[in-house]
């Protein structure tokens, strides 16, 4: 011990090891690397769809980058001079010049600006996708109802990236867009007109808009972006990452290849895979042509206006509403139809974001959970959420109902009357086929756990009768459909002063509802009393 | 080589579902049976096809190199096309050209490193698998004691829950210091103007010629015929010096000529017509987009954004779609040239609904 | 294991690639193929008896049924008198008519007459009664000024036909055609007689040479792919997230599988 470590380690110090100490005794970094270097990692590809959302926003980042020192946010009016003769001589704002400049006089800019565009494309829908694989695992639940609620604030962020982006070339598709959400802010009680009229800087469209969104764009958006997303991985880390059940996997433990160097290797190499599918796209697919749609101007409209897909639910709302929901009263206007889908989509939003509250209290489980569940195994969750999944889809399809109608030969009056139809009945009829269907599912496997595999080998039993051999599941297989927990309903009791609160009835009711129809695991007495009475 | 942290023995034992630090926590209405089934713990493991034959190990490895090789190929490839296909003045081919090329210099550089990089962890780097411990998220009992402690011991030593005075008062400046900011926003728009007197009031008054958009040409009645639609902006828009979108925003006008026995106008409104020309404002009722798509045999108008319909043959009065106000209609007649002219200005707001319109 | 349960399917590490790459080429494909129709002028004498008389029996042949053996029009179709040779041009000349069926609008058809015969009807229909007459070569060909054309195209049309000549929704079935392929003949008489539900745009409206420049910039428009790679029918934000879902996010979902596959 009392070696120097000059004495020990003079032979062979290779120019990595050197940098390392040389590092860590100025950060102290080795206490982090020995805790977190050989960390598991489950693996699962479903695993892996936050880090698509991580890694796209990580290409916006930097091809966002590139663009702000090209992009000018500013609206005053210029005489284009660019390359693209279509626009020659057209009275534009210097924030469309420029985007234009962007895609046709500076090398390589259109292939940034169609990455960044792309990019932001898919940052929103990786994060959906990720968000359905949370909630259809049950992944939400203690310790992670947080991380929940930051995941579900980054969604919305996007969304809000996504639409400030969106609006900033000024061309006519953005700015109808920015046309809509001034009719939408105008229709608000009390405070539209002027929360219009301030945020577009006096009457719309104004000069003031889109210097305004750029900096919400570029620096607020992306810095809570940034810190949310610090926190929402350094709460993966706190709590370690959810694994699907299986052999040798437990509550206590995590089971997976180590941070370093597997986890790196597989999650750096997929970086540069998500980085390169995008400028794959960005190469050979158009996007956002503005050279098409033109400067704005309050005049002309384009066929097909919509905005991008993650905003598409919320105008799908607007157009659903049949005409008329609109009175005056007290002398005031009271627009609702854009009150409506206002709160109707708030109260989707809300309900998404305390899903997992809301599930905690009706099971008053109060318990770690790190094994994810299968989605057969919580039917009337899977249920709610394809309910939920319907509604969505059917607020979106309707976006496009111009589209549908024109590409699939329909009256566009029969869309919209279709899908409102979808929007208002559809969850039901959703969650009813889901559960039963998961239902289903998990008598089957029980009945796969008690009675084996169907072989497809039939033989015929010296009595003349034939019957087909099921092959028995081996321990392993077995433990993936029978190590699930499954609840019953509560049963009301009254409280210590001997009353039966409304919350407690509340809570039984909920109760009843997620698990009246319970299909609990096999136990090990069902499959050896299975055994005895099996032929 | 494979190799496994663990074997399947020891965890055998270990309990299926919450144990050991989680007994002391309800499982609600979570139905816990003791006839559960035990954890196998791990299956053997198996070996992949690169670690029992060296032979695949080795192409493996070629794999992996080869493609870090054909990012760096991607590479010089992106900067060669960044020179090769210089974007031409008013050349859209050399754009594409451009941004296909380089783009796809790009992609082969960053996908061989991605692809080379995982496939180096799939089948080379030992197949290790590690069994972390999860430890309760909360922390052990002595840390959540000392926490409180230090909570308590600072609440002690402030007096912050003693002294209710100071901490009532700090509570209430803090509520209000930041209303000044909300002050600040009246800023956002010129202080001189308000927004529901600049709603109500557009660039059109008795007598402002119609125009087309963009050019600005006056129009007359006989250059309107059956089944036109005219893109109308007042007469002098173009010449603004500030506030030409604004005003355009609120003034555009959709122009139509029908049979004049074809229209119903309200009462009172039978002379804002003029020979079968109505003029109605272009500026969707519902949030404000162009209503422009005129059907000249149905007389039906439709908005692009939310479909909405308006019939021009009865007062644009809503026919579908959420929209719940017909579009305001533009008074006009003919002056002695024979120009299309405004009566008067709208009378009523024209645009979105807003909260102190009535 | 009694049972061999996993796949053990032999995949190569760039199959995904390659299939990916497939599958982008084979949706390009799709957009890919744009046609330019031009129309060559036959030789025919508009004001000659023969044209005439020749039209007329063509008429009476094939459209007299809806519209009259005079052209007077019936409850099945329109009158034509005053139409102008440019209305049948158009309507004919696009396979519009004659019409197979009534619905909520023409539907274009492959053409049913030569250009001979198409020109004797027109003429034959111009002769009832004075109209707009077809237009003349220099007003066509696009050699005016797309930026003008461009800005009048917008204000005028693109509500209907979308900014990129791709075509948009009407009400009750109806809709407003692409343009992407449309000769500029028929884009000229298709503004000066207003076919279907769309409306007239006469020449104190948009004059001859504006009309000139709108085809101009559809011609560019048709000339010119655009720089930034397929268009993806150049429909659209509800275009591009259906592509980002299904194949930019459905390549990287088939990636992760692969990703975390036991390799093999």
């Amino acid at each position: 011990m009392t070696t120097a470590p000059s004495a020990t380690a003079p032979q062979k110090r290779s120019f990595t090891s050197a940098a390392s100490v040389y590092v860590n005794e100025r950060t102290s970094i080795a206490g982090f690397v020995k805790e977190l270097g050989r960390k598991a990692f489950p693996d699962h590809w479903s695993f892996l769809l936050g880090e698509v959302a991580l890694f796209s926003f990580v290409v916006v980042l930097i091809s966002g980058t590139f663009l702000t020192f090209f992009f000018q946010a500013s609206m005053v009016e210029v005489h284009y001079d660019g390359s693209y003769v279509p626009l020659k001589g057209v009275e534009m704002s210097v924030a469309m010049a420029s985007t234009l400049d962007i895609s046709f006089d500076i090398r390589g800019g259109l292939f940034v600006r169609q990455m960044h565009h792309w990019a932001a494309l898919l940052f929103v829908a990786a994060i959906g996708l990720h968000m359905l694989r949370i909630f259809f695992t049950g992944a939400f639940r203690k310790p992670r109802e947080l991380n929940w609620v930051i995941g579900f604030i980054l969604f919305i962020l996007a969304m809000a990236e996504g639409f400030t982006g969106y609006s900033l070339p000024d061309d006519l598709l953005s700015g109808n867009g920015l046309r809509i959400i001034d009719g939408m802010v105008k229709g608000i009680p009390l405070i539209g007109t002027w929360t219009s009229f301030l945020l577009f800087g006096g009457e719309f469209p104004g000069t003031q808009i889109v210097g305004r969104l750029y900096t919400l764009h570029i620096l607020l958006l992306p810095a809570l972006v940034v810190a949310l997303v610090a926190l929402h991985l350094v709460f993966v880390v706190v709590h370690k990452h959810t694994q699907y059940a299986g052999p040798g996997k437990t509550q206590q433990n995590a089971v997976g290849p180590p941070i370093l160097p597997i986890y790196a290797a597989k999650a750096g190499g997929f970086f540069f895979i998500v980085f390169g599918v995008l400028a794959l796209i960005a190469s050979m697919f158009t996007i956002n042509p503005i050279w098409n749609y033109g400067p704005y101007d309050p005049s002309p409209v384009s066929a097909g206006t919509q905005p991008d897909w993650y905003i598409g639910f919320a105008d799908g709302a607007l157009r659903l509403i049949p005409p008329g929901w609109e009175f005056v009263w007290l002398d005031r206007t009271w627009s609702f139809n854009i009150l409506v889908p206002l709160i109707v989509i708030g109260i989707f939003i809300v309900t998404v974001l305390i899903y997992p509250f809301i599930e905690a209290w009706v099971k008053g489980d109060k318990r770690e959970h790190h094994i994810a569940d299968r989605p057969r195994n919580a039917p009337t969750r899977t249920a709610i959420g394809a309910a939920g999944v319907t509604f969505y889809a059917g607020l979106w399809a309707a976006a496009s109902s111009d589209i549908l109608a024109t590409h699939f030969s329909l009256t566009m009056e029969g869309v919209i009357h279709a899908l409102q139809a979808v929007v208002i009945l559809g969850p039901f009829v959703a969650y009813f086929i889901t559960k039963r269907v998961c239902i289903a599912l998990q008598k089957k496997d029980r009945e796969i756990v008690l009675h084996g595999y169907e072989s497809g080998r039939i033989v015929k039993l010296p009595g003349g009768e034939f019957i087909e051999v099921h092959q028995p599941l081996d321990e392993y297989d077995r433990w993936k459909l029978v190590s699930y927990e499954s609840y019953a309903p509560l049963m009301i009791r009254p409280n210590a002063r001997g009353k039966i609160t409304v919350g407690q009835r509340l809570r039984a009711s909920f109760s009843r509802w997620f698990f009246e129809d319970r299909i609990a695991p096999v136990s090990k007495g069902e499959l050896e009393s299975g055994h005895d009475t099996h032929h | 080589m494979a190799q496994d942290d663990h074997s399947g023995a020891e965890l055998a034992a270990a309990d299926s579902s919450h144990a050991a630090h989680d007994t002391a926590v309800s499982p609600g209405t979570a139905v816990i049976t003791a006839d559960s089934f035990e954890n196998p713990g791990f299956p053997p493991h198996r070996p992949r096809v690169t670690d029992e034959n060296p032979k695949r190990e080795k192409r493996a490895q070629r794999t992996v190199y080869t493609l870090f090789y054909l990012s760096i190929l991607g590479s010089v490839w992106a900067i060669a096309a960044y020179m090769l296909f210089p974007m031409e003045s008013n050349d859209v081919g050399a754009v594409r050209l451009n941004n296909m090329f380089f783009g796809l210099g790009a992609t082969l550089a960053l996908l061989a490193i991605g692809f080379g990089v995982v496939h180096w962890g799939k089948a080379i780097m030992a197949d290790v698998e590690l069994v972390d411990e999860r430890h309760p998220i909360g922390g052990s009992p002595e840390t959540q004691a000392a926490a409180v402690k230090v909570f308590a011991d600072a609440d002690r030593e402030s007096g912050f829950t003693r002294r209710a005075a100071i901490r009532n008062s700090l509570i209430g400046a803090l509520l209000v210091f930041p209303l000044p900011a909300i002050v600040l926003f009246r800023g956002f728009a010129p202080q001189d103007q308000m927004p529901v007197e600049l709603l109500s009031h557009t660039m059109w008054k008795k007598g402002t010629r119609l125009a087309l958009d963009p050019s600005g040409v006056p129009i007359k009645a006989a250059d309107v015929t059956i089944g036109s639609a005219f893109h109308v902006i007042p007469e002098g828009l173009q010449d603004l010096e500030h506030g030409k979108l604004e005003e355009k925003a609120k003034a555009a006008v959709l122009l139509m000529r029908l049979e004049p026995s074809e229209l119903n106008p309200a009462p009172g409104k039978e002379n804002w017509a003029y020979e079968g020309i109505v003029a109605y404002s272009k500026i969707c009722t519902h949030v404000g987009c162009p209503v422009a798509l005129y059907e000249q045999h149905t007389h039906h108008l439709l908005c692009p954004c939310h479909q909405s319909q308006f019939d021009v043959a009865n007062n644009c009065e809503v026919i579908f779609g959420p929209a719940a106000r017909p579009l305001p209609q533009l008074a006009i007649e003919v002056d002695d040239e024979g120009y299309l002219v405004a009566q008067h200005d709208f009378t009523e707001p024209v645009g979105p609904s807003f909260w102190e319109r009535n | 294991m009694t049972r061999q349960k996993r796949r053990t399917g032999r995949r190569h590490p760039l199959a995904t690639v390659a299939l990916l790459a497939l599958g982008l080429v084979f949706t390009g494909g799709a957009y890919a193929a744009l046609s330019n129709g031009t129309t060559a002028q036959a030789e025919v004498d508009p004001n000659s008896q023969q044209t005439i008389e020749e039209g007329k029996k063509l008429f009476q042949a094939n459209c007299a049924t809806c519209h009259g053996l005079s052209a007077q029009g019936t409850d099945e179709g329109p009158s034509l008198i005053g139409v102008g040779a440019a209305a049948v041009d158009f309507q004919v000349g696009t396979g519009r008519m004659p019409m197979q069926m009534q619905g909520p609008q023409a539907q274009q058809k492959p053409v049913q007459f030569t250009d001979e015969q198409i020109q004797q009807l027109a003429y034959y229909v111009a002769s009832l009664g004075p109209g707009p007459d077809i237009p003349s070569d220099h007003l066509v060909n696009g050699g005016g000024d797309a930026a003008n054309g461009a800005e009048l195209f917008r204000i005028n049309c693109a509500m209907c036909h979308n900014v990129a000549g791709a075509g948009g929704a009407l009400t009750e079935g109806k809709f407003a055609p692409p343009l992407t392929d449309v000769s500029g003949v028929h884009i000229y008489e298709a503004m000066v007689t207003g076919p279907q539900n769309m409306p007239v745009f006469n020449d104190l409206n948009i004059s001859p040479e504006d009309k000139r420049d709108v085809i101009t910039y559809l011609k560019y428009l048709q000339d010119n792919r655009s720089p930034g790679g397929i268009e993806l029918g150049s429909l659209g934000p509800v275009a591009e997230g259906l592509f980002i879902w299904i194949f930019g996010l459905g390549a990287i979902v088939a990636i992760t599988v692969w990703i975390t596959a036991k390799s093999n």
